[in-house]
């Protein structure tokens, strides 16, 4: 499935690298064993001061008595994890993330299988194709900003959407489709769905392109229909792309933020609130900086947990 | 496949496929089309029953105000420096690291492997509360400089897988003669595996251009005065300002889209490309 992606030209393949560290075998002592710590020194400075520093200290003010605002904080135990967990608004927001991600996801491969097939057929001449594919990646070459304020243009109660829905007789009047605490969770999905599938779809073509024809051929020679060529060759030739970008998706789309803040705010009435909107509105509107830093703790441990699922599939393949 | 189907069920097919192609462009296409109808507008227009996708009025007036406005250009200004700086100490950072891990074996190499990959799980959220109490302490609030660092958290880890997977496909005697002929690592490095390289560093230069161009959160919470804001916040600004100025928005969005439109269409065959080979192989 990587064979289209580097230049052929200006990369041949090597097969395994046996002589490994050659470089300047010659050379001893402990000079040539710090060689690529010189390299990765930059690296590890920026990793170090942007990841590892900042986990410590968030885990660190999330047991503090209000830290940032307060200049002597004091030490808290659990009181501030017991007082997010026990806040219905966090809960709420759980709710909401977990019905925004399972939804985006399916939905994102879903749509991202489907076009990436149509963008696979033989049917159809390259350039049909190539136009084609460069309409399908467009949601995705905008920012999350521009997504949010095109789509509150299109969902307001004004607006396209309702036009649509009533023109074609599926709607009687116009729904106020972000305003409304029923419709807003589904209209940001929504959203969300149309900005993600792009990036589904591109990886997914790369691997249709990398399955054997002769697995097509030796299946239509048994007499299978379409349909079982689709599940047996084409889905489980698929199974471990598809299940890392479902893992990765989960944990991306767990993390939208924009999208979210700038078309609801995680409103009306916290219907779309995420743990994201929760954890910035407890810091940067509350300035109840420990809660806040609790409920960011609690997110990174449920990312991490889903990493350790995506880590543990990408080891099985 | 093509065996098996007959003549008429071919034409069944094609023009099944194509039917589907074309729903398919219209979800992915007319939201689009309508933001760029919307800012040809002028605003009372804009939510005209029926809608208009062709504009009677059609006016430039909505692109005029924003690139007449010192303030809307400054958010432009302010995106490109933090994104060209961005994507220039991105990969000169990651030329070095994917060096080292392409080229080296050494202790601790899986586990500082592991770390730089798992940067990419870290939600935003949970690094935006201590990195906001970093850089007011560092004196980096509200500066380029602590966006740009703040960015690279997300560039890096990408980027230097990229360039690694890219660095192992380049065969080994490449480097190897440089070093043979008495050269270091260092020479073999830029005089010979950076400039061959140049395809795999274009395709990352254009996906960390993108990812700090669009970038939100901390550009939202880092800085505090318009004049450090970048365009996704300035797009959010002007939906503050003018609730009703739906033209101006959508021109607004326009304007900031074009530098990734670009970048995309021209290197749109490398980009994809290194993508998926840096997706796949992460």
């Amino acid at each position: 499935m990587t064979s289209a992606n580097v230049d052929p030209a200006a990369a041949p393949k090597t097969a395994a690298w046996a002589g490994q560290a050659a470089a300047g075998r010659h050379r001893h002592g402990l000079a040539r064993r710090l060689v690529p710590y010189g390299y990765l020194s930059p690296t590890m400075l920026l990793i170090t001061v942007l990841m590892v520093v900042p986990i410590v200290m968030v885990i660190g003010y999330s047991f503090q008595d209000n830290v940032i605002v307060n200049k002597n904080p004091v030490f808290a135990g659990f009181a501030n994890y017991a007082k997010v967990l026990t806040d219905a608004d966090f809960l709420a927001s759980l709710g909401n993330t977990a019905v925004f991600i399972s939804v985006s996801t399916v939905a994102h491969l879903v749509l991202g299988l489907a076009f990436a097939m149509m963008l696979n057929t033989q049917l159809l001449g390259g350039i049909t194709k190539a136009v084609f594919r460069i309409v399908y990646i467009l949601p995705w070459l905008f920012t999350i900003a521009v997504i949010a304020v095109i789509w509150r243009l299109l969902f307001d109660p004004a607006g396209v959407v309702n036009y649509v829905l009533n023109t074609v007789g599926l709607l009687q009047e116009g729904v106020a489709w972000l305003g409304d605490p029923v419709t807003a969770l589904w209209a940001v999905t929504f959203a969300n769905i149309w900005s993600g599938y792009p990036f589904f779809m591109i990886s997914l073509l790369a691997a249709l392109q990398g399955i054997s024809a002769d697995l097509y051929e030796a299946a239509a020679m048994d007499g299978t229909n379409w349909f079982q060529r689709f599940v047996h060759v084409t889905l489980a030739q698929l199974r471990p792309v598809i299940v890392s970008m479902a893992v990765l998706d989960l944990i991306w789309t767990s993390q939208q933020f924009a999208l979210i803040w700038m078309m609801t705010g995680g409103g009306p009435l916290n219907a779309t609130e995420m743990l994201s909107t929760y954890t910035y509105k407890q810091a940067f509107s509350e300035y109840e900086f420990a809660t806040a830093s609790a409920a960011a703790v609690i997110v990174l441990l449920l990312t991490t947990a889903l990493a350790f699922f995506y880590v543990r599939q990408q080891r099985e393949q | 496949m093509a065996t098996t189907i007959t003549g008429t069920r071919r034409t069944l097919a094609k023009v099944g496929v194509i039917t589907g192609l074309v729903i398919g462009a219209l979800f992915a296409g007319l939201p689009v089309v309508w933001m760029l109808s919307t800012s040809f507008k002028n605003n009372g227009e804009v939510f005209q029953n029926p809608p208009n996708l062709i504009t009677e009025s059609f006016s430039l007036d909505a692109y005029r105000e924003i690139l007449g406005n010192g303030a809307q250009l400054r958010f432009f200004l302010n995106s490109y420096i933090v994104a060209f700086a961005v994507t220039i100490l991105t990969l000169l950072v990651a030329i070095l690291a994917g060096y080292a891990f392409s080229r080296f074996r050494f202790p601790f190499q899986r586990t500082i492997n592991a770390v730089i990959v798992s940067v990419q799980v870290v939600p935003p959220i949970t690094l935006v509360i201590p990195y906001f109490g970093l850089v007011v302490a560092l004196g980096l609030y509200n500066t380029y400089l602590g966006l740009i660092l703040t960015h690279m958290v997300f560039t890096l880890p990408y980027a230097i897988i990229m360039i690694t997977a890219y660095l192992n496909t380049l065969p080994r005697e490449l480097d190897e003669s440089v070093k043979i002929d008495g050269g270091t690592s260092w020479t073999a490095l830029w005089r010979v595996l950076v400039p061959v390289s140049v395809p795999g560093l274009i395709a990352v230069g254009v996906y960390t251009f993108m990812i700090s161009w669009n970038e939100y959160l901390f550009a939202l919470t880092l800085t505090r005065t318009d004049d450090m804001r970048t365009v996704p916040i300035g797009i959010q600004l002007l939906m503050g300002q003018h609730s009703y100025e739906w033209n101006q928005m959508m021109a607004m969005s326009i304007l900031g889209s074009i530098p990734v439109l670009l970048l995309f269409l021209l290197f749109q065959r490398r980009f994809i490309g290194g993508l998926t080979a840096g997706a796949v192989k992460a």
